[in-house]
This record gives C-alpha cells, structure tokens and sequence, in this order.
C-alpha cells in the first residue's frame, strides 16, 4: 500500500465497532435470523460459540445494509478502497466467483467478446454463461519442463486486440494460481487504447496491494475493475472477497448488477471479517507478508537442497509471459522424482498428516501465509526429503501437463442450455461439450461448454483421474460419460464468426 | 478445652503447583519458591523448588524433571541402548536440554561424540544455573550442542550415527514434529546400519496420552525393522507410568543384550539393572493389545 495514498484513519473498523456498539445495546430480536442470538439453537451455539452466532443478526439501520448502504458498510467499504488504491471497493459475500460474476455482467452483454487466457478460473466461463458473451482465448505459454501454463505473452493480447476491434474488454490473471503475473501495465494500456475495458481476476493477488517487492497490483496498473479473494491471503472468512474499481467505473451501475444475484441477507459475520481484516492488512501487511515471503524463500532453498524436487522462483522470470512472481507462493515441481504432483500431495497427506493446496500433475503447491510457523516448514520440507527417499521412482512414461489449445464451436452460454445427450468418454471424440470438465483445485477447465472433444483431451482426463486427481464439472459424478450437443444445427454465421 | 486465643505455631504458606494430568485429575506439588520463570521464544520455562521434589522444571506447565525422580528417566533412556549396542561411538541426542541425558552418556569412555541438538538456549541457559547436577557434562569436550530445530539438523545427516536419543516434551507443544513419520524416517536415515534409536515414547494410560502413544508407535514401527516398547516407574509424570521405544535397524533389544560387558564397565546406576532391563520390556496386557492394535 502506498501510504501517501491513504487519506482515511485505517486504525477504523466501522462494521466491527458497530457490532460491538449493538452487543452492548442488549437489544431484543424480533426479527430474523430465528436462532434469536443463539439461543434457540443451543448445539450451534456450543459448536461455533456465543461470541459469534450473537453478531448472526439482520440489516438493521444501525448495521447498515449491503445492498443499499449508507452508513457503517459504506465506510468500511470507502476504507477498503483507500486500501487498496481504488476509486471504490464493495465488500462481496459470494466469495470471489461472485466478484467475477460482476465484472463480467457489468462490461460485456450477450454476444460481446471477451478477451481472456484460457487458463481461467471456472467463474470466468460460469458468468459468460449466465451472460452470453464469447471468449477470445489468447493462449498462454506453457513451460513445458514445468508442465504449468503461464501468463499472457504482450504480443498475443495485441494480436487478439487487433483481431477483434469489437471486444470489450481484456481478463487477466494476476497472478495464476501458481504465482505468475502478466504484463499487466502494458495490458490494461492496450486494451484502453482499444477503448476495451481490463479486468483483473486477483483471486490469488490481496497481498499484492500491501507487501513490499511484490507484483504490480491492478489498481496500480490502471485496471478498471479487480475481484480480490480477501479470504485467501488477506486472511478473512471463507467466502468474503473485495471488488475493486478504477475511477472510469459507474459505482452505482455495479452496485446494481451485483444486487442481481447477491443475496439481500449478507452475513455479518463475513462483512466484519472483512473489516478487520482489511484494517490489519493495513496496519501490519507489509510486515506479515515480509515474514511470508522469507518462510517460503528458506522453504524453497531447504527443498532445492534435498535434490529431485525443484521449488521454483523469480527464476523464471522472463519479462513477458512471466514478468513477475509472486514469492509467497510455494510451488514444487516433482516430475523428476517419478511422482505426479498429485501422487505426492495424496502421500504428504495419507503418510505425513501434511494437507497441501493441491497437486497437479507435474507440481504441488503448498499455501503460506501469516498463519504458519517454521517448525511446521520444517515438516514439510522434512516430508518431501522422505519422501524421495522412500518413493522415488523412474520418471519415464509420467505424462507432461501439455497445454491443449481449445477449440471454441460455440458460445459457453449456446452450448450450456442447447439440446444434450450423454455419450460414453470414449465415444465423445470430435463432439461438442456442453459442460466443464476440471481438475479442483486448481479449477481451471479442461473443457468449456462449447468445445470441441479431441482424443488429447480425453488422455489427459482419463491419465488425470488415474493418478487420482479430483475431478469435477459433469453432470455424471464418476466422469465415465460427458453430456454433448445433439443439436450440431448451430446458427451458421455465429458458428464461422466463432470459429474464425 | 483450648482457648480460642491460644497462640497456634504459624503456618506455612499455601503455595503449589499443579498440573492437569488428565482433564479430571491434577497432580499437585507443594512449592517453597519460584526461583525462574522466563518466557522464551518457544515456551514458558519455569524453575522452582520443592519440599519433596527438589528443584522441578516445567516447560509450558508441564514437569519435565525433577531432581527427586529425574534419575529414573535419565538412566533408563540412555543404559539400555548402551548395553545392547557395544560399538556406540556416535551419539545424537534432541531435547534434553537439562543436560541429563549427557550427564549419564559421558559416563561411557567409548563414547567419540556427542552432538545435542536443543532448539531452545533459554532451557540450556537456565538448567546450567539453577540445576548444575544435570547440566554437569555438557562442557565435556565430546560434547557439541547445536541451538537448531532438529528436523532441520538431521535431515542433512546419512548414516552418521550409531545412537539417536529423542528427549522430547510431549507431542503437544513445540515437540509436535519430533512425533511424526517424516521425523523418524530422517532418523532412521541418519543411523548407520546397525543403529538404534531410543525416544520418550509418553504414558499408555489417560486417553490423549495413550492416543498420541499409539499414534508414534505405529510411526515407529512403519520405519524400523524392530521396534519395542519399554515401560519405567515416574512419580512426577502423568500416572506415575512412562514409556519409551526402542528402535533397531539391527540389533534386539533382549536378545543383545550383553549383561557381563555392561556390568564390566562398573557404571554404577540407581534404577537400571540388567535384569530390569529385561523385566521392563515385558508389559501388561492392555498395553500389549493397544501396541498389537496399531503394529498390523
């Protein structure tokens, strides 16, 4: 955080101190929620405890209302954006998919083009099918040793720009899950130069905005909007996330298209975590995620060192399709030990008690933050070298994360409600897909309604779920059928205009 | 019938210390002064002195020693590997920062090395002042002391040693990882081929105890080839009932035993004997099946 930049008290919480005003106040409710308190529901009183079903209460005009707000929530919400550097922040009780969700139903209506790396969260092509807007991928590199796809070359979103004048705005990662940032300063001036709007997905960035050394947030870039996963390494409550936006955004308008799906009972619960939390990132983020960064560095030499393992870094910065990553982040890639990240991650959990973030098939990807200890890096660490010892193997005939380039048939929206059948996996080749198929986490799809099944597709799926990846997104829970178009009688024009 | 004010000899101060045992037994001892209380980085380590006990130290309200009982505990985790592994030269002890497990170590003139990895110099610095009767060997000059976590220190080490002795608090603290699969299976790497380790393995008979027991049990017994329990008597410890594990990638702890050589070096000791030594591998029967129960 820029600390010239904040012009308001940021030792304030004014959700949290009107809360603790309304506990003292003893007032008596008769109105919802029923558990009055807790006290009509004495066994989740006893689970989660008084201290928090007691602030479990509705809108009410001291508390404010987040649909509407005016008082106590409008505050808190004006100290979030001096924060976090924006002309405006709404605090989001949909988790970070609902940000998402916004921004996309707030720029692009049905039929507009949306510019986006295809390695996108679900909730990106979720909203494209709520609104009917169609994805131009621009392909992002992958590293191939690695096996991880990185971020959006330049040259790439200036030939998507150019290629279609008529979309309206640019998506960008920043970061990816595993912390690769784009060129997001270059990015969000082609894309106002094309009169496009920038959207930042910043599920994996909150740190971005306070630490020091850490990539360009995208407020600082210019972006016009950023979905901001509070939760994750701002350390809120599951579920709680911030929407940011730039100063050419109509606040009103947003706040509209997020009441059309955000729930009108938006917990305190998440509303004064974000509160708090969003005053200790403040306060103390530059020293938190000074300690974070040093705990992931050590951990990354300590697993450098055992050998087989590579822990990477700044390392792989190339000034373009990864011009910055982002060091909190404990990424390993374990292919030359013979082990699928994803076999490594099932072992530190079933053999060592260790639960890491996920595990792909090339990589693990441990998450830190302010909550751990070294001692518990040292297991980790610890782990990994028993690990090796123990279940190394040839690493011949493990399967690289190839990037599969997707071919778009139709929009995700057309092919998510169009006339479907099941197929067997196998049978499904050279059809269209209508639903998602992704690995979870990390959840960035394999398939997306609207594309066309290849064999690659169906070897990486099949390989996937052998080495025990999650896998989520049909309809069929066991993925040994895949739903299809029936209706291959697509509107022609749409379909060359898609496909060219 | 006495006055009421007749003059009663003054009495002593009601001052104790106390320690849950169980969550519905306490363990109380009375205390005539509180002589350290520090906070270090890792724990609260306090020193006091005891009509009965002596001097006791608590890490985080917990007893680890008291000059009264601690013999029991010092002898019986370091004699017994000694009498079953003639050649033991190279000795790696964690925890015991007291300096009681030394103490009893140095004792043996075969001994080359003896490396003490404690992650706390606070604990070292404090037993050196106030309990000198343990701390006494740690300026031998085979002894090397190293202030580092010890998952750290032995993950760097292969085939180092002969003797690793794991004088840890209990698996609930800042000792949790010394309790865990990735902690013994870097100690079976740092043990030579026909090494030992030996580890405070706790008490089998409060259910949290006996829980965490059978849970670094089964640890134990997944990464080496032998691997028994040995049981002590402990006034000062929950249920007055300890036990520790015996490790072996080769040798067994009864049947290697070598009586005459030990009783020729003239150790003299005040709780280990050979023929206990044999006698404290033979445990009741409850704890056999709790053992059995996880060694499938």
């Amino acid at each position: 955080m820029n600390e010239e930049k904040t012009a308001l008290d940021q030792n304030r919480a004014p959700i949290y101190e009107a809360l603790q005003t309304f506990r003292h106040m003893r007032v008596v409710p008769f109105d919802v929620p029923g558990h009055k308190h807790g006290r009509g529901n004495p066994e989740l009183t006893a689970f989660l405890g008084e201290q928090c079903v007691g602030i479990d209460v509705n809108s009410m005009k001291p508390l404010d209302n987040l649909c509407h707000p005016v008082s106590v929530i409008r505050e808190a919400e004006e100290l979030a954006a001096d924060a976090f550097g924006a002309a405006y922040a709404f605090l989001m009780v949909g988790g970070t998919t609902s940000c998402v969700q916004s921004m996309v139903l707030s720029t692009c209506k049905r039929g507009d083009k949306i510019i986006l790396p295809r390695n996108v969260h679900r909730s990106v092509i979720n909203a494209l099918v709520l609104c009917g807007a169609v994805p131009v991928y621009v392909n992002p590199e992958v590293d191939r040793s690695l096996g991880i796809s990185l971020g959006m070359r330049r040259e790439q979103v200036a030939k998507a720009i150019a290629e279609n004048p008529d979309a309206v705005a640019v998506l960008v990662n920043n970061p990816t899950y595993y912390g690769i940032s784009s060129d997001i300063k270059a990015i969000v001036k082609m894309a106002h130069e094309a009169g496009m709007y920038c959207l930042a997905d910043e599920a994996h960035g909150t740190h971005f905005y306070f630490g020091a050394g850490m990539p360009t947030s995208a407020m600082e870039a210019g972006a016009d909007m950023s979905s901001v996963s509070m939760h994750k390494s701002g350390g809120s409550l599951t579920q709680s996330s911030l929407l940011l936006i730039g100063p050419n955004i109509n606040k009103g308008y947003i706040r509209q298209i997020i009441n059309l799906t955000q729930t009108t009972s938006a917990s305190y619960l998440l509303m004064s975590s974000l509160d708090i939390s969003r005053r200790n990132l403040a306060l103390r983020g530059k020293e938190v995620f000074s300690k974070v960064v040093g705990m992931a560095d050590y951990a990354r030499q300590e697993i450098n060192a055992i050998g087989g393992y590579y822990a990477f870094g700044r390392d792989l910065v190339n000034g373009n399709s990864v011009f910055d990553f982002d060091l909190t982040k404990l990424s390993v890639h374990t292919r030359d030990i013979g082990l699928a990240g994803i076999e490594v991650y099932d072992i530190l959990r079933d053999e060592y008690d260790i639960q890491i973030e996920f595990g792909d098939i090339g990589n693990i990807l441990a998450y830190l933050s302010i909550g751990d200890r070294p001692q518990e890096l040292e297991r980790l660490v610890s782990a990994l070298a028993e690990i090796r010892r123990l279940y190394q193997k040839d690493s011949r005939g493990l399967m690289s994360q190839e990037y599969i380039d997707p071919q778009v048939v139709t929009s995700p929206q057309e092919a998510f409600y169009a006339k479907k059948k099941s197929l067997p996996l196998r049978e499904s080749v050279g059809q269209v897909c209508s639903e998602f198929v992704m690995c979870y986490p990390p959840g960035i799809p394999i398939l997306a309604p609207g594309e066309r099944i290849t064999p690659e597709i169906l070897d990486y799926i099949e390989y996937a779920k052998a080495k025990g990846c999650s896998m989520t997104g049909p309809e069929d829970p066991d993925i040994l059928y895949i739903n299809v178009i029936v209706d291959q009688d697509l509107k022609t024009n749409e379909r060359s205009r898609l496909i060219g | 019938m006495n006055s009421p004010y007749e003059v009663q000899a003054p009495r002593e101060m009601e001052l104790w210390f106390s320690e849950f045992h169980a969550p519905d037994v306490k363990h109380s001892i009375r205390v005539t002064r509180h002589l350290y209380s520090q906070k270090s980085d890792y724990q609260q380590i306090d020193i006091f002195e005891t009509p009965e006990f002596g001097k006791v130290l608590a890490l985080d309200g917990s007893v680890m020693l008291t000059e009264r009982d601690e013999f029991i505990y010092d002898e019986m985790i370091t004699h017994v590997p000694m009498s079953v592994h003639q050649n033991i030269k190279d000795i790696l002890v964690i925890g015991a920062g007291d300096g009681g497990v030394v103490r009893e170590l140095a004792r043996y003139d075969r001994v080359r090395r003896i490396d003490l990895v404690e992650m706390d110099p606070q604990v070292v610095e404090a037993c050196r002042v106030y309990l000198p009767e343990n701390a006494c060997r740690l300026d031998d000059s085979r002894v090397h002391i190293y202030f580092d976590n010890a998952l750290r220190f032995i993950r760097r080490k292969s085939e180092e040693y002969d003797l690793i002795i794991v004088d840890s608090t209990d698996p609930f603290g800042p000792s949790e990882g010394y309790f865990t699969k990735e902690f013994y299976g870097i100690c079976y790497n740092a043990l030579k081929e026909d090494g030992i380790m030996v580890n405070q393995q706790g008490s089998p008979f409060y259910k949290h105890d006996a829980e965490a027991m059978q849970r670094s049990h089964k640890r134990i017994a997944s990464t080496f080839p032998i691997s028994r329990v040995y049981q002590a008597h402990i006034p000062t410890y929950a249920a007055g009932y300890w036990l520790f594990g015996f490790a072996s990638k080769k040798y067994h702890p009864i049947d290697d035993l070598d009586a005459a050589k030990w009783l020729s070096l003239n150790i003299g000791t005040r709780y280990y004997t050979t023929k206990l030594h044999i006698g404290a591998f033979y445990l009741p029967a409850f704890l056999e099946k709790m053992l059995e129960e996880v060694e499938k």
